[in-house]
């Protein structure tokens, strides 16, 4: 033990003596390990912002899709195969007691005027209880009710986005809305909710009746999807389970077929976005991981020169009664110390970077705490790695060789 | 059992082997060292001392023969329990100093500590390697590095770490030959100071005058020691000191 300490002291002295060198040498495992920290942080914001946009489709909602994700092999698109009806959608509410919300959905997109302002934008077709199910309340008017859906009613809920295009200054409320040249009543604007996780402005939105823009715009009878809400959280596995048996038996559906539909949770949509910024992250964070081994390759590089540098010190350690083990020690110390103060600068630089970003791109960033405590491993572990090649070289080194080396 | 000798050389061969050639450094040495002695190695250059005297500090291996340092057969040993005896039981002085240039004269001396098994605090060691660089003449100066020292105080400096582990045994290659002659006795006052005091001193040199402060002069030629003789005017350092100063005194006064 108290050699071990003798080796740290001597080999921190000879990293003091050369501060130019060993700051440059830890430089790679300090972008390393920054490099590392930033791409993670930017990478556990990113998820945080979608989880919270996840969560603001709703509360305990359960999305059902005509069509089944994947049929035969292929991928068909969500909503296009025209499977679902609205008596599908009066069904689920019917006869499964955890429902507490059904909203039947056909979307389309057209140009949308009022006066002599145009705007082409998203149409969505949906029951009354749309708004609450997605918490989206109205900042103006009223929203359309029940009796507005049952009635056919051409009455109309603007995004906010459109309220700016079509009556920029004015009040739409009461103010006549021309969708794809037919005339609706504006009755509410809807509450701003900003840009979603793809980009998207989701203020940017006309909702009208599902009867209305199945009759009135497009002449269709099935539905694109239904948009289901539980009553908690906690029966949300047994409502997917039922709204699928309630359907395969409303479709017909032999036990031997697959389903026509898709019945996804919440969750599973939730997943399936952060999948995909996961594997970003991963991917990105693995590249860093890389230069932290070319920075390790560096301290190779410097380990080697210095026991060459020092031969003839170690011949004299070694001619005093160094053993062949202080000498590996003493080496291993100095390159374990140069990548450990590197990791922890890497970390200071990794954690300044993600604040950076946040505080002048705006762009969210979280760092973890596991992977700080994973890079000073890694490049702890990096520092034995790349250490031990040149220590073991220094000590097996032969006393009287290395005396007489010049 | 076998005598009180120290060291006990029996039939040693050192052969190098560079690419081709063959050099045969040393052929044959055996030789006896009891406790106390003063002995100085002498020969021409390239009649295998210096090798002669690595294989005797355990930094070498002989090639062939047998060599019992205190009773034990160091042929044997693996690298470790060799640089365990280098460090307990022989200091070495080179003949090229050989001190760490950028740590100080005290630190220098404390340099075998760092590597024994005996337990000892910080404050110890300091108080060791003080106690013999004071040894040396060279307490006054703990604190300098070794390119503020001359080369008679550098070369104190790598006495005083030769001695910091109270060795039985010192070992010197040519310790006075970078030296001018009035240090090489001061360094020969050292060492004989030392021996009085037990310990036994064997040491290169190629200076008759400075063999004759020694007991016991051995010649080699070609690898070979060809003469073994006991000294017989020995000469006292610090007498020859003195009478030095006088004269230069008198050199002084003479105008
Ligand atoms: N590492 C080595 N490899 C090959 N030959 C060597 C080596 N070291 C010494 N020799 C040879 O061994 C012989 C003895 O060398 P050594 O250094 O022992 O001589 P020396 O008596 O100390 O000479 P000097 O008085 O010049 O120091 C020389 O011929 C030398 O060339
Ligand atoms: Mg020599």
């Amino acid at each position: 033990m108290r050699r071990v300490l003798a080796a740290f002291k001597i080999a921190l002295r000879a990293l003091f003596r050369n501060k130019t060198r060993a700051f440059l040498t830890m430089l790679g495992i300090i972008c390393g390990v920054a490099a590392v920290i930033t791409t993670v942080s930017l990478g556990q914001g990113a998820k945080a912002q979608i989880e919270a946009q996840i969560a603001s489709l709703g509360q305990n909602v359960i999305q059902v899709g005509s069509g089944s994700v994947t049929r035969g092999g292929i991928h068909t698109g969500w909503g296009s195969a025209g499977t679902l009806t609205i008596e599908d959608a009066e069904a689920i509410q019917r006869e499964i007691p955890g429902v507490v919300g059904v909203s039947p959905e056909v979307r389309t997109s057209g140009q949308v005027a009022a006066g002599n302002a145009n705007w082409f934008t998203q149409v969505l077709g949906e029951s009354a209880d749309y708004f609450s199910i997605r918490q989206w309340p109205v900042a103006l008017g009223e929203p359309f009710t029940e009796q507005d859906v049952r009635s056919v009613n051409k009455v109309a809920v603007i995004g906010a986005t459109v309220a700016d295009q079509l009556y920029p200054g004015e009040d739409p409320i009461g103010k006549v809305i021309r969708i794809r040249n037919a005339p609706f009543i504006v009755v509410g604007v809807l509450a701003s909710k900003g840009f979603n996780m793809f980009g998207q402005d989701q203020d940017d939105v006309v909702v009208i009746p599902y009867t209305s823009a199945m009759k009135r715009l497009l002449g269709q009878t099935s539905l694109r999807s239904i948009i289901v809400q539980a009553a908690g959280p906690e029966i949300i596995a047994l409502t997917q389970q039922q709204i699928t048996e309630l359907l395969r038996q409303r479709h017909r559906i032999t036990p031997d077929r697959d389903d026509d539909f898709t019945v996804r949770t919440q969750q599973e949509i939730a997943e399936r976005a952060t999948e995909a910024s996961e594997t970003m992250r991963n991917l990105l964070a693995g590249v860093a991981a890389v230069s932290l081994i070319v920075g390790g390759i560096g301290i190779m590089n410097i380990m080697l020169v210095s026991v060459t540098e020092r031969t003839r010190e170690i011949g004299i350690r070694m001619a005093v009664g160094a053993r062949g083990r202080d000498v590996m020690l003493q080496f291993l110390i100095e390159a374990v110390t140069l990548s450990a103060i590197g990791g922890a600068l890497g970390i200071l630089a990794g954690v300044g970077a993600s604040k950076w970003l946040t505080y002048s791109q705006g762009w969210p960033t979280a760092t973890p705490l596991g992977w700080i405590l994973i890079s000073v491993c890694c490049s702890a572990v990096v520092g034995i790695l790349f250490g031990f090649y040149p220590a073991r070289k220094a000590s097996q080194l032969d006393p009287i060789e290395a005396l007489r080396y010049e | 059992m076998e005598t009180n000798a120290v060291i006990r050389l029996e039939d040693i061969h050192k052969v190098y082997q560079t690419g081709e050639v063959e050099v045969h450094a040393v052929r044959g040495v055996s030789l006896e060292i009891r406790r106390g002695e003063f002995v100085a190695i002498m020969g021409a250059s390239g009649s295998g001392k210096s090798t002669l005297m690595n294989i005797i500090g355990c930094l070498d291996r002989s090639t062939r023969g047998r060599y019992l340092l205190d009773g034990t057969d160091v042929s044997e040993l693996d690298r470790d329990e060799l640089a365990d005896i280098r460090n307990q039981k022989i200091g070495f002085v080179f003949q090229g100093f050989n001190l760490l240039s950028r740590t100080t004269a005290l630190e220098n001396a404390e340099l075998p500590m760092l590597y024994t098994h005996r337990r000892l605090s910080g404050r110890e060691q300091r108080e060791h390697a003080l106690k013999a660089l004071e040894l040396v003449g060279l307490a006054k100066r703990a604190h300098h590095h070794p390119n503020q020292l001359s080369g008679g105080q550098q070369q104190r400096v790598a006495i005083a770490r030769a001695l910091v582990n109270d060795p039985a045994l010192l070992l010197a290659d040519e310790p006075t030959g970078n030296l001018d002659s009035q240090t090489s006795i001061e360094i020969m006052g050292v060492f004989q100071r030392l021996n009085d005091q037990g310990i036994t001193i064997v040491m290169v040199t190629h200076e008759l005058d400075i063999a004759h402060y020694t007991k016991r002069n051995v010649i080699m030629r070609d690898g070979r020691i060809v003469q073994d003789v006991q000294v017989e005017k020995r000469l006292k350092a610090d007498e020859e000191l003195e009478r030095l100063r006088r004269e230069q005194q008198a050199v002084q006064l003479a105008p």
